[in-house]
């Protein structure tokens, strides 16, 4: 495990205006470390989306701090943001949110697209990390012609392509059989190896805590469980009670 | 392939049917500005013809002349006044006028005659297709334009007809003199000109004037406005001007086809603006995910002008053929559309602009987009 990679520090979310308007987070302090894959759970409504957003640049904290390899973004303008989720951040989509008119390869290369990297080399690249994920032999193959675990697998090359520190996904097993979702995790756990890239998980799925390194749980907005999963002495599949209702299964 | 290009195209015909309805919006919106500015081109080109045509440096006319056809008299002796210039080598005169052309199988027609000698540098026929200048030395003889045939009845050349209970022959048939009143030209020499028009024959409309070589254009002008009264001397330029600002800005014939041009440039903008905005909304999602994964603002707004612009060939593409066949079957008619390359690269980058400016209201659109809906949805 490395430094960290990104930091949220008393954070603060507040959602919507006037009568309708939810506190989101209150308070959330965490860190994601490299070499670490952390499973972020919690109830429908408890946050987690909405602390990704936070963490994944995508929102500016109502109030508290979210640094990003030490940048802290407060005040950061929309491109600023933009920038720092393009240089550093890989983003995993329940739903994969692949581009239906354009082929494997060339979803992945999107990515890199968006950083000004075109060219041969691009393709080259998006064609070894589509290999690492093993849909090489897919690459010309539309999403409409994959099946639903080679669509996020495709996601994942995609996230992993411009290789950012922070890897945020949102339920990335969550439209997936067990089969296509224990593989999933299979290839996450492996990126999270790397000790210059933290992997954060969303989920609800129990069958993939096997996978965490450690384990964060979510509830009305406050973080109320953030354990290494060897010390919560979980035991994969075989469900406890209070694991079931940590994981929010029950 | 650029991945703008590639998102560009396949956003565009994701959707045939509405790329098909934005390509026939914007031909329909391009050629009608075309039609409008060409038909301005056109007219243009008919109010200068005669200025254009006439072998003159410099043009002597009365005072207050609004445009070539405007039938004001001078005194033949001015002639001879003008010609004691220095630096004036020859000065031929010209009479223009109104008149009835008494049509053979009945009726009459008004007609403009155009009277000057054909042993001098003055205002000729050209073009011709029947017969030639030297024809209209003949008894009688004239000189008209092949598409005024059906107006003035007669077929051909050798065919005759009567102004003001005169005899005329068509001895010579011209092709492609216009007139912007639509009133067809006759041609003739100067003295039978005034006798058709019913000038007195101490009488003529301009004086054309021709600089011996190597004098100064701007020094004679000024001698002949000294020596002259009541008259106003033009360059060809000044001359082609003012009738040019009489006919199309002075009577509001230009302002209306403009006035047209502009209508047909804002319903296109608007037909293309309307429906890249549908096509960007049922894409949101995918923008949505761009935002998401960092691209910044200017990819997007690539993206979206690339869709435009993919609009803007597309369009201007079947309107430059559509205006091609327009042009070509208006050609031999009176009332000509013309086009010219000038006119071609400013209707193409007038589509652009339109298919750009349309892109406004899309970019805005995605510019709004909360990049934390690619989790939500």
């Amino acid at each position: 495990m490395t430094g960290r990679l990104i930091e949220a520090v008393d954070v603060v979310q507040t959602l919507g205006k006037g009568a309708g308007q939810v506190r989101a987070l209150k308070g959330v302090s965490l860190a994601l470390y490299g070499g670490q894959l952390t499973m972020l759970m919690g109830p429908s409504g408890s946050g987690k989306t909405t602390l990704l957003s936070v963490l994944g640049c995508m929102l500016t904290p109502t109030e508290g701090t979210v640094r990003v390899l030490g940048r802290d973004t407060a005040g950061a303008r929309p491109g600023e943001l933009a920038k720092l989720r393009r240089d550093h951040i890989g983003f995993i989509f329940q739903s994969y949110r692949l581009f239906p008119m354009l082929t494997a390869l060339d979803n992945v290369r999107l990515a890199l697209d968006v950083h000004g990297e075109d060219g041969p080399s691009a393709i080259v690249k998006a064609q070894n990390v589509l290999a690492t994920v093993g849909l090489a032999h897919k690459q010309n193959a539309y999403p409409s012609q994959l099946s639903g675990g080679e669509q996020q697998r495709v996601a994942i090359a995609r996230a992993i392509v411009g290789n950012p520190s922070a890897i945020l996904a949102d339920e990335p097993t969550g439209a997936l059989d067990s089969e296509n979702g224990l593989a999933i995790m299979k290839i996450l756990a492996d990126i999270a190896k790397d000790p210059a890239r933290a992997v954060l998980v969303v989920t609800h799925d129990p069958r993939v805590v096997q996978f965490a390194d450690r384990i964060i749980h979510i509830e009305d907005g406050r973080i109320d469980v953030d354990a290494p999963r060897a010390m919560m002495n979980w035991p994969g599949s075989n469900l406890t009670e209070a694991d079931k209702a940590l994981s929010g299964c029950v | 392939m650029s991945l703008i290009f590639k998102l560009a195209s396949r956003n565009l015909l994701q959707d045939r049917l509405r790329f098909i309805g934005t390509v026939v919006g914007i031909v329909f919106s391009i050629v009608l500005v075309t039609i409008q500015l060409g038909l301005f081109l056109s007219f243009e080109r008919m109010v200068t013809g005669m200025v254009d045509h006439a072998s003159a440096d410099l043009w002597v006319v009365a005072r207050g002349t609004k445009c070539f056809e405007d039938p004001s008299l001078l005194d033949i002796k001015d002639r001879a006044l003008a010609q004691s210039v220095p630096g004036v080598a020859e000065v031929t005169p010209v009479v223009i006028g109104f008149t009835e052309w008494s049509v053979p199988a009945g009726g009459s027609t008004p007609v403009f005659v155009i009277g000057s000698d054909t042993n001098t540098p003055g205002l000729h026929p050209w073009n011709f297709v029947s017969g030639d200048l030297a024809s209209l030395n003949a008894p009688h003889a004239v000189a008209i334009d092949r598409t005024y045939f059906d107006r003035l009845g007669v077929t051909k050349a050798g065919d005759s007809a009567e102004i003001r209970e005169q005899k005329v022959d068509v001895a010579a048939v011209t092709n492609g003199i216009r007139s912007f009143t639509t009133t067809p030209y006759v041609f003739t020499p100067l003295a039978r000109a005034q006798s058709y028009i019913g000038t007195p024959t101490d009488r003529i409309s301009y004086l054309l004037v021709h600089v011996a070589p190597g004098a100064d254009v701007e020094a004679v002008r000024g001698q002949l406005l000294t020596k002259l009264s009541g008259v106003e001397v033009l360059t060809p330029a000044l001359f082609r001007e003012r009738s040019r600002n009489f006919w199309l800005f002075g009577t509001g014939a230009g302002a209306a086809l403009f006035a047209g041009a502009l209508l047909g440039a804002i319903v296109g903008t608007v037909i293309v603006a309307q429906t890249l905005y549908s096509s960007t909304k049922d894409h949101l999602s995918e923008f949505a995910t761009l935002r998401a994964i960092g691209s910044s603002s200017g990819y997007i707004n690539k993206v979206i002008i690339c869709q435009a612009l993919l609009n803007s060939v597309a369009g201007f593409s079947v309107a430059a053929l559509i205006g091609l066949i327009v042009v070509r079957a208006t050609a031999e008619t009176a009332l000509p559309i013309v086009m010219n390359p000038e006119l071609t690269l400013g209707l193409f980058v007038l589509t652009v602009l339109m298919c750009v400016t349309s892109a406004i209201a899309a970019i805005v659109q995605i510019l709004r987009i909360d990049p934390a809906v690619a989790f939500r949805q």
